[in-house]
């Protein structure tokens, strides 16, 4: 709607001059196509199409937590180990915004202490203003630019709270949950959406009191929710309650790998992000994942649910647009809504009417290209 | 949210306050954060003691509309040309309202006004009217 005097060929232009820069690696440019996304500026949609084709490239890692579980911190972690290995990062931190002015104050940035000045690690921090429903379609959308960018690795982080944020963490390959000690109500919580989608659990700040038991409870619980009950012949099932040592499990249990197409049961491991211990035997379980994610074929099963639930979202947010786009012609919906009070229609009688002209369009054209 | 149509665009003002080099004072720079915020700005808050690389390595990569940069310590002569001229490597001078405030010696104002600084606040501005020089001055993307 705004900026009218931009042609849409002017618009083509500027996208084909950013996409060009953000591929060759230009920073800039890659920071400005996700402020467009985030912006959804005019012409972004086209500039997203574009970057499409290059994506495909990166492992995808999605971090959540509690505020204060450590995510920052463990995120500053494993940037630096990627780095360390000559692999480059890009990072997406969320935070929820002030709801009342839609400011919002974005902090995660500060814990990023060993990546500062290398630029190989593109750090962004995303605030969750555009809340209905177009946070998770502009994360997933900001995670291609940096696809496309050429990062191998990108790192998802958000606050564990609702639904929203589940929805944006799902658009990762793994998904990674990090819960602090002694949380025994904060497990009850994660029952609710968050434990269910996890691929990975870090209990960090391991080095406090009641780390064990929180260990402890949480094998339980997957071990409740992973399928078969043919107990210790999951892909990760052996190690489970009884080991309790700091970081004791990474080490001796590659030897069943070779036994394919098991299930994934989420592994438990211990880590105190501050310090890094059982920082790597984290991102080893993550990179196993990812492996197994990439041997039994759930990789790419996994991209096309994505992408299928990424078109039903995107379609339903048009369609809803078009169709408001028709009530405001026709006068506003408080008008139907007075008519509907008064009884002199009803709410079904409403929808039948404002949708019958997308109906016979619709079945019009289908009957055309049957022909 | 729609199609492209009719879809408006979100835009909102993204700023940066940094302090930059040896100075642990922030309460200034954190006072300047919050009522950013509830101004409806999106605030990316640095932290204390950033070297100017880290200022420009997070200005450049959030894209901000706005660089606060909050410096108590005395070393602005040095300090603020780095990350001018850091914003500048990366194309990020142009469109990058640089603002600083602490205090700043009324014969260095000028000399920061041509290296790029946009505007000087120095102790005592009231915060109104920062956020409505921001307001009025953010650019135009």
């Amino acid at each position: 709607m705004s900026r009218k005097e931009e042609t849409e060929e002017e618009r083509r232009d500027e996208n084909d001059e950013l996409v060009d820069r953000l591929l060759s690696g230009d920073q800039r440019a890659l920071a400005r196509t996700i402020s467009k996304i985030e912006n959804r500026s005019p012409g972004y949609r086209d500039l997203v199409s574009r970057l499409h084709e290059h994506t495909g490239n990166a492992d995808v890692i999605g971090l959540t937590g509690a505020p204060g579980s450590g995510k920052s911190t463990l995120v500053d972690k494993m940037a630096e180990r990627y780095r360390e290995q000559g692999e480059t990062v890009g990072v997406i931190a969320i935070d929820p915004s002030s709801p009342f002015t839609g400011g919002a104050v974005l902090g995660d940035r500060i814990r990023m202490a060993s990546n500062v000045g290398d630029m190989e690690v593109f750090f962004r921090s995303m605030s969750a203003r555009g809340t209905l429903g177009g946070l998770s379609t502009a994360t997933t959308d900001a995670v291609r630019a940096l696809d496309a960018f050429g990062k191998d690795r990108i790192i998802i982080e958000t606050v564990g709270a609702g639904q929203n944020e589940v929805d944006i963490v799902r658009t990762a390959d793994t998904v990674a949950v990090l819960v602090p000690p002694g949380s025994g109500d904060a497990i009850q919580t994660l029952k609710a959406g968050i434990l269910e989608i996890a691929d990975v659990f870090a209990v960090n700040k391991a080095d406090r009191d009641g780390a064990d038991r929180t260990v402890k409870e949480l094998r339980e619980m997957v071990g409740e929710l992973s399928m078969p009950p043919a107990a210790g012949s999951g892909h990760h099932g052996h190690h489970g309650a009884d080991e309790t040592g700091l970081f004791s499990d990474s080490d001796d249990r590659n030897e069943d790998d070779d036994e394919d197409d098991e299930d994934w049961t989420p592994p438990v491991v211990e880590t105190v992000a501050k310090t890094g211990e059982g920082v790597d035997g984290f991102m080893q379980e993550v990179d196993e994942h990812r492996t197994w994610l990439a041997e039994s074929g759930e990789l790419e099963e996994q991209a096309r649910e994505r992408y299928a639930a990424e078109i039903r979202t995107l379609l339903r947010q048009d369609t809803a647009a078009l169709i408001h786009e028709e009530i405001e012609a026709r006068g506003g919906i408080d008008e139907y809504a007075e008519r509907v009070l008064r009884k002199e229609t009803d709410p079904y009688a409403v929808v039948a009417e404002l949708m019958k002209p997308v109906e016979d369009c619709v079945r019009k054209e289908r009957q055309e290209r049957d022909d | 949210m729609s199609t492209e149509n009719t879809e408006t665009e979100e835009r909102t003002v993204r700023c940066m306050i940094a302090k930059v080099g040896l100075d642990g004072h922030d309460r200034g720079a954190r006072v300047v954060a919050r009522a950013f915020r509830d101004a409806g700005f999106e605030v990316i808050y640095s932290g204390l003691h950033k070297a100017p690389d880290e200022i420009v390595q997070a200005a450049v990569q959030e894209d901000v509309d706005v660089l606060g940069i909050s410096i108590l310590s005395g070393a602005h002569n040095t300090l603020v040309p780095k990350v001018i001229a850091g914003l500048e490597e990366y194309g990020a001078k142009e469109d990058t309202l640089v603002l600083v405030g602490g205090v700043i010696p009324e014969e260095d104002r000028e000399d920061l006004k041509d290296e790029g600084v946009a505007a000087i606040f120095g102790p005592g501005t009231p915060i109104e009217e920062t956020i409505e020089f921001v307001r009025e001055n953010a650019p135009e993307r």
